[in-house]
């Protein structure tokens, strides 16, 4: 089988995909053998695949996964964010009122300090945890989802809080749970009292 | 209600498994899923809008599009090219609608299609070592390239030899047949060759600091 250059370029995509039939394949290396245009096409086009099929070539700005990332939680936690929002409500109407019965009865001598493990909403205040200058959340040392670690800093529980971290539902998810049991422990008694 | 198992420890990616619990509602799960394609969610944007902060733009709203209509995900295909075809989309409706000035490229302007392309240098390539791409000026000359090819020649050759999908996916993701997708191939692929050719003194030597007619490699 003999194959004309015009052939060769027709075919040379397929070529390179293997995707021609052995006896056209056997063709277009006899051909390029002896024709250095075609063989410069050929060599030329290889290269290119090459050149841009290189994972380099696939360059995102920096940072643009962080964003990616923040749009996402803003747009897949509003139910979450709301349910937690009730949450630290009824919580914050809880000790408002708990402080106010404590105060009233402290002329009685019956008053109780408030556990400091729910004034941090379920994670030990001690706990060392990492936050990022510009992220919004906490996360203990090992959390897969901390971003910006070039930028993290490492402070106790208790004064994330402070400066507006909230906990990473992810690494964090069981002293939220315990936030939660902590909370309902605290309204029972106020509402049957 | 039985208990949920936590993503982190389970190490084995399953993607199916991943898609259910996100289409059950554990939405948060959704950037876990989408994080080993958003440089080519990136980049499918990038390469129709040639522009960085519209592509940026774009993939995140495909992504949160991806997020949105996931329960009309089927199994079928690849989630990877379920995403990168919203993406493609998106892009491409955002071209309509913010760069309908935009002029089409210079390559490929009066194409027919057809793939009946004519290769105009004919000079000899050396093997390029592909560390050359360690160099952005390298990159960015290619890319420059890669512009000047018609709409319809880029949106195949970025799919196919840079996002490595197959031919098969690549027609899904274009809504083109495959014969459209290897003729359109075959000739971005010529195309490019001829612009960044060493006999053509195209983009590369005017431009560049290197010495005249001798390529970078």
């Amino acid at each position: 089988m003999v194959v004309r250059c015009e052939e060769v370029w027709r075919e040379i995509s397929n070529y390179l995909e293997g995707e021609v039939p052995a006896e056209l394949s056997a063709a277009i290396e006899d051909h390029v053998r002896s024709c250095k245009r075609c063989a410069a096409v050929l060599d030329g086009t290889r290269n290119v695949v090459h050149l841009y099929g290189d994972e380099r070539m696939l360059e995102v700005p920096l940072g643009f996964s962080h964003r990616l990332h923040r749009r996402l939680a803003d747009n897949t936690q509003p139910n979450r964010r709301s349910f937690l929002g009730w949450m630290v409500a009824a919580a914050a109407a809880v000790i408002v009122v708990g402080a106010f019965e404590a105060a009233r009865s402290a002329s009685f001598g019956r008053a109780e300090p408030r556990s400091e493990h729910a004034q941090v909403g379920g994670v030990p205040p001690d706990m060392t945890v990492l936050v990022s200058d510009d992220g919004k959340t906490m996360h203990v040392a090992g959390c897969p989802f901390i971003h910006d670690r070039a930028h993290l800093r490492a402070l106790v529980a208790r004064q994330a809080l402070r400066e507006g971290y909230v906990p990473c539902v992810r690494c964090m998810k069981k002293y939220l749970a315990s936030s939660l049991d902590d909370l309902s422990g605290d309204i029972e008694p106020q509402s049957f009292s | 209600m039985p208990e949920k198992t936590p993503l982190v420890e389970n190490p084995v990616r399953d993607e199916e498994a991943l898609i259910r619990r996100i289409r059950d509602g554990e939405h948060d799960l959704f950037y876990e899923l989408i994080q080993p394609y958003e440089r080519r969610v990136y980049f499918a944007a990038f390469a129709i809008l040639r522009n960085q902060a519209d592509a940026e733009d774009v993939a995140q709203e495909a992504a949160l599009k991806a997020l949105k209509n996931i329960r009309q995900f089927r199994a079928e295909s690849r989630f990877s090219t379920w995403v990168i075809q919203i993406t493609v989309n998106e892009a491409r409706m955002w071209r309509r609608k913010h760069h309908a000035h935009t002029m089409e490229s210079i390559a490929g302007r009066d194409d027919d299609g057809q793939g009946n392309y004519t290769p105009r240098d004919f000079a000899d390539w050396r093997e390029i070592p592909s560390e050359t791409l360690e160099r952005k000026e390298i990159r960015e000359k290619l890319n420059e390239a890669l512009a000047e090819l018609g709409e319809i020649y880029r949106d195949v050759f970025v799919l196919r030899d840079m996002h490595h999908l197959s031919i098969e996916e690549t027609s899904q993701a274009l809504g083109i047949s495959t014969a459209s997708v290897k003729t359109r191939l075959l000739r971005a692929r010529l195309m490019l060759r001829d612009l960044l050719s060493p006999g053509l003194g195209g983009s590369w030597n005017t431009r560049l600091s290197f010495e005249k007619g001798v390529k970078p490699w």
